[in-house]
């Protein structure tokens, strides 16, 4: 991982790359725009599945403990971000004044549901967090009544855009001679926050607090014996991994506009885990790999699945959306067949430890 | 068979007091009543049959099961109903009889989250990574390396601690106790499955330890090194204190021939050796 920015040993070479993905990554919406706007909103969408995914790697990738109630703490952004911003309450506090209320609500979740659990491990660990995405979810489709909060099924419509000054998200702007569609700006501002997230995960893993975290991971007795506050340290895992889920959540509202307890049901918490699972548990690349994979291949099958089959036999057969979950539910048990370590299984971890190696 | 220690002596002043310890699983009891002390800068053996309570003991001390009765003061301060990681940040570290180590990490970071409790950095340290995080960093780094290098497992700092072969896994295993700079080194059978050499050159380990002034507590069955390295030994039987005193004191005491061979049988531990 290190090597990737080691500019020591080859800096012509790293910064022209980095500047070629630079530019890709800069010009890529305008690409994705001329094909159909839909696509430059199924990347920002993948995008925002990169955030959950990196941020569930936190708690399952590192710490080790497995959560299926991710989604819930996305839920928690959102619906922060839709109250606080919506003609719902008539509150409209700019975005970002709600996104750390937001993340910090959701930490806060994180921590009621890391405290009861901290004893447990593995499948039990999994079904209590699962209960809790579950109530999370089913509390905010009831709590319509006796005062009504979040609307209940029918969820929070008009929900405000992103605007800094004058600038609105909703809005096309020209300039420079090229037209800035919404999508395309939260493709910027996604791009952006993405590269913060890619950032501090890094830098969390090869830090004192992402050591003790593998710890955990590896022998929770022997981190004890180590002196790690497992406690404390598990808390800590899962207040970060919600408070990234929070964020993703916030962004989330903002751009579809509307949103209803729908959105946050157990299978997405199951693909975000499986994001995580299929790139590599605990490598932060394999992650946003395997987020990006799971995020697109579905859209991919949309547009081609139907294409294919009037070609082949003159009219459809098998719907879209059901061939699809099938060829996906089929591409994930080939991969845990052959694979199951993850598309980019976390490596040995070299340190060059300059030091060291001198005097060895 | 030489006893090294009591030639220079022990500084004095006890450094753990343990009172009366007793621990019950259910019907059996696995500690009752064990009382010893533990001086400052000795190496303390621990022995006895197997299942004689040695780990218990251990597990007692360390936190990791609380006792049923009885009291252990370590450097003047109580330590019960501490909790693992606050008897470790208290000074106390060990090993263990099955290696655990931090199997999928590097053996450098198996050593350098024994430093985690002898630093600070916090999560928004991590992210920002200012210069008092990086400066703590490169010390965590220097300093693992350097206990490495005085276990003699530098070479293999790159490699997953769980490749490392079954005597590095045992040095490692004491380096990464090391680093959490402990006043007592508790260990549980470092000697186990290793060959003559290797059980050589962690006698000279051990001494080294000694000598640089941390104090060892040593569980171990492989009774030339006990009976070379230790400075006083304690006898464990089904839970009890059955003996304590020199390692020549020790051998010779009916009680523990008893103990180990089941009837009157003269011990002859060099022999046995």
């Amino acid at each position: 991982m290190k090597a990737l920015f080691d500019t020591s040993k080859n800096p012509a070479l790293v910064w022209a790359g980095v500047a070629v993905v630079g530019v890709a990554l800069i010009a890529l919406p305008f690409a994705l725009a001329s094909v159909g706007t839909a696509w430059v909103r199924i990347t920002n969408l993948a995008i925002l599945f990169v955030f959950l995914a990196l941020g569930l790697n936190i708690v399952v990738g590192f710490a080790g403990l497995l959560d299926l109630g991710y989604i819930a703490f996305y839920a928690v952004g959102a619906y922060v971000y839709a109250l606080l911003a919506s003609p719902h309450f008539d509150i409209h506090l700019p975005f970002w004044v709600i996104l750390p209320i937001g993340a910090a609500l959701a930490c806060l979740f994180g921590v009621l549901l890391g405290a009861p659990t901290l004893k447990l491990r593995g499948d039990y660990l999994a079904i209590v967090t699962l209960g809790f995405g579950e109530i999370i979810r089913i509390f905010l489709n009831n709590l319509s009544q006796p005062i009504n909060i979040t609307n209940g099924p029918q969820g929070v419509t008009l929900i405000d855009p992103f605007r800094i000054g004058g600038l609105s998200f909703r809005n096309t702007d020209t300039f420079l001679g090229l037209s800035f569609s919404g999508p395309i700006k939260y493709y910027y501002f996604l791009l952006a926050v993405l590269l913060a997230v890619i950032v501090i995960n890094i830098r969390l893993q090869d830090s004192r607090i992402g050591r003790a975290w593998e710890a955990i991971r590896e022998d929770e007795i022997a981190a004890r014996a180590m002196g790690i506050n497992t406690r404390n340290m598990k808390l800590l895992a899962f207040a970060m991994g919600a408070s990234f889920g929070g964020i993703a959540g916030g962004i989330f509202s903002a751009m579809q506009g509307f949103i209803s307890p729908e959105s946050f049901i157990l299978l997405e918490s199951i693909m975000v885990l499986a994001m995580v699972v299929l790139g590599g548990m605990g490598n932060i690349w394999g992650v946003i790999v395997g987020a990006l994979l799971l995020s697109f291949a579905p859209e991919i099958l949309r547009y081609t699945v139907e294409p294919v089959q009037k070609a082949l036999f003159g009219r459809t057969l098998i719907e879209p959306e059901v061939i699809r979950m099938l060829l996906f539910g089929f591409a994930l048990v080939l991969m845990m067949l052959f694979r199951p370590a993850g598309l980019l299984p976390s490596a040995t971890r070299k340190r060059e430890l300059e030091g060291g190696r001198r005097e060895s | 068979m030489t006893s090294p220690a009591t030639s220079s002596g022990p500084p004095a002043g006890a450094l753990l007091v343990a009172r009366g310890i007793a621990k019950r699983f259910g019907g059996v009891q696995a500690l009752s009543d064990v009382s010893f002390e533990i001086r400052n800068g000795e190496i303390y053996g621990l022995i006895g049959p197997n299942g004689a309570g040695k780990t218990t003991l251990f597990n007692v001390l360390t936190g990791i099961y609380q006792p049923d009765g009885g009291t252990f003061t370590f450097a003047g301060h109580p330590l019960s109903g501490l909790k693992p990681n606050e008897v470790a940040r208290r000074g106390i570290a060990r090993t263990f009889q099955n290696i655990r180590l931090f199997g999928n990490l590097s053996a450098l970071e198996n050593v350098m989250i024994g430093r985690h409790v002898r630093t600070r950095a916090g999560v928004f340290g991590a992210m920002l990574r200012d210069a008092r995080t990086r400066h703590e960093e490169a010390a965590i780094e220097k300093r693992a390396f350097e206990l490495l290098e005085y276990v003699g497992v530098a070479r293999r700092a790159n490699d997953l601690a769980r490749h490392l072969p079954y005597g590095d896994q045992r040095r490692l295993e004491i380096a990464r106790a090391l680093a959490t700079d402990p006043k007592l080194l508790a260990l549980d059978e470092p000697a186990a499955g290793m060959n003559a050499t290797e059980t050589a050159s962690l006698r000279a380990l051990l001494e080294g330890i000694r000598r640089d002034g941390t104090t060892i507590l040593l569980i171990e069955h492989d009774m030339k090194l006990v009976m070379a390295v230790c400075d006083r030994v304690l006898v464990l039987d089904y839970g009890k204190k059955i003996a304590e005193g020199t390692a020549a004191e020790v051998q010779k005491d009916p009680q523990v021939v008893a103990a180990y061979l089941g009837g009157d049988v003269a011990l002859n531990l060099k022999g046995a050796a």
